[in-house]
């Protein structure tokens, strides 16, 4: 757990200084509060921009850094010292994912201040859960990767699904018949709502099956390849 | 402190080191020799347990490499020839790291900093320093937490001379606070300053191993002299007792610019014995 403190803290001081991570982290709540206080056309649904861009944000920023974050660790060699310090490689993953999930925390919390009050208990705690999903996601990408440029071509397919599917579901019926196989698509379900008491039991079964396969995933690829 | 019996390793097929053997004792400086592509680093990472082998035992610490506790792993510093580190932190960031993982006080970054004459460019990123400053910022990151054995990959690899003497001087003050230390060179002349023993690796055997000076010895069987002549002439004779008139004949009548007899370095030993050079000329 010492070592998994040492790698969140390591990266909170990289987080600055790596822009490409940094704008990940900005990008979507900046935008959206510009959006929400910005545009105002009649007839829009209430919050419209917020759980769009919250839904993006769940399926991009994590994803991206934390596979960007693996892969450069990987392709710098450092990934190597830091193990051949004996850092095991679940402390590794551990304070990049709490790491990960923090930050994205923060950039949530900001969304929040454009909602209201008695709605942010249940905003964040979608947010959490999908950017777990995401992080577990990301991890799996970047353990596949041998290099950032190898992890961002797997990233790219991965986020414009898991990303752009739901925003394409509002346009299009046959996509959101597909796209709600997806959790960013579920979890944006309930922001609509709102609340977590609507849930039906299909829409928990979709959540369940995709964060146990990003799991499965996670430990298959993880035991075939390590930190390798 | 390490011994290596009969290690094989292949690639896909490709054999990469075949019939490695050798012991290393406490408080040596061991050297690995041999031209790019012999087998080095695969070596290396065989003994500090980062790659599998095919066939033969390694022991470090008198265990198996593979079972090898956490604490000691602390004792062994590794220095590979990427250096890995965070480009975007400071150097002092990038040591405070390990500080941290190794629980050393952070005042110790400072001085180690020094030691490798890093001291002003503590709050440079890494990714702004020259080859020679990153090579030092490894050794720093190495020296963090005082290993009892350390190995070095090329540790002065297309560095400038006088980094090179910094270096050298690093690793024999860490030999006489009693340290091992293993390190793999292109470079004989590296190799015969430093090393107690070394092993001249070619295509992944080790035609030669021992002492420099005995291994130059043992192969001084072509002695000869080598005279430049004020007359521009180069003229080489045998060394043996019936050269010696010649030879002070051209003494006496001033004839001799500079006089040489030829020993055998580790470069010309390992010529004789692959029929290769070690560093390709560039
Ligand atoms: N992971 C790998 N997969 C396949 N072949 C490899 C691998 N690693 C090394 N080799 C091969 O093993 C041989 C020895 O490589 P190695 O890196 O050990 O040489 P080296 O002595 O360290 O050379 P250099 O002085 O250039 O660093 C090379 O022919 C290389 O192509
Ligand atoms: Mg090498």
């Amino acid at each position: 757990m010492r070592n998994s403190l040492i790698i969140i803290k390591k990266q909170i001081k990289d987080t600055f200084k790596n822009k490409t991570v940094l704008i990940q982290f900005i990008l979507f709540p900046v935008m959206t509060l510009i959006m929400e206080n910005a545009i105002n056309i009649d007839g829009m649904p209430e919050l419209f921009f917020t759980k769009l861009f919250s839904v993006m944000y769940i399926g991009m920023a994590p994803l991206t850094s934390v596979a960007s974050i693996i892969s450069e660790e990987k392709e710098k060699n450092t990934l190597r010292v830091l193990t051949m310090a004996n850092v095991k490689p679940w402390q590794y993953l551990l304070g990049i994912g709490l790491y990960v999930w923090l930050i994205c925390m923060i950039g949530a919390g900001v969304i929040a201040t454009g909602i209201k009050k008695e709605d942010i208990p249940c905003y964040m705690l979608i947010m959490a859960i999908g950017f777990v999903i995401s992080i577990i996601a990301g991890a799996c990408i970047g353990i596949f990767s041998k290099n950032q440029m190898a992890a961002t071509s797997t990233v790219m397919p991965a986020m414009i699904v898991f990303a752009f599917a739901p925003m394409l579901a509002m346009f299009n019926e046959s996509i959101e018949k597909v796209a709600r196989f997806f959790y960013t698509q579920q979890l944006k379900c309930i922001m609509d709502d709102m609340t977590f008491s609507t849930l039906k039991a299909d829409n928990i079964w979709i959540l369940v099956i995709n964060s146990v396969l990003m799991v499965s995933l996670f430990f298959i690829e993880f035991k075939k390849k390590g930190l390798e | 402190m390490i011994r290596c019996n009969d290690v094989y390793k292949s690639f896909s097929g490709k054999t990469v080191l075949s019939g490695i053997g050798f012991d290393i004792s406490d408080g040596e400086i061991f050297g690995l020799l041999g031209p790019s592509g012999a087998g080095k680093t695969t070596l290396i990472k065989i003994l500090t347990g980062q790659l599998t082998f095919d066939k033969g035992s390694v022991s470090v610490f008198d265990k198996d490499v593979f079972s090898l506790s956490g604490e000691d792993k602390k004792n062994i510093g590794i220095m590979m020839d990427q250096f890995g580190v965070y480009e975007r932190l400071s150097c002092i960031d990038n040591l405070k790291v390990f500080a941290d993982i190794y629980g050393v006080p952070t005042g110790k970054i400072k001085r180690t900093l020094e030691k490798v004459g890093l001291g002003d460019a503590g709050n440079k990123a890494a990714s702004t320093l020259s080859k020679g400053m990153r090579a030092r910022l490894a050794l720093a990151r190495l020296f963090m937490h005082s290993p009892k054995l350390i190995f070095l990959d090329e540790p002065t690899s297309g560095l400038d001379p006088q980094t090179m003497r910094q270096i050298h001087k690093i690793i024999l003050e860490k030999k006489k606070e009693g340290c091992t230390v293993f390190l793999t060179t292109h470079n004989m002349e590296e190799a015969y300053k430093l090393c107690d023993r070394v092993a001249l690796l070619n295509e992944g055997v080790i035609v030669e191993n021992g002492a420099p000076e005995e291994i130059c010895r043992k192969y001084n069987h072509q002695k000869t002299i080598q005279l430049h002549l004020s007359s521009g002439e180069d003229v080489v004779i045998p060394h043996e007792s019936g050269s010696a008139e010649r030879v002070s004949r051209l003494l006496a009548d001033g004839c001799i610019e500079t006089i040489h007899s030829s020993e055998p370095t580790l470069e010309t030993v390992f010529l004789e014995l692959t029929g290769r050079k070690l560093e390709e000329d560039e």
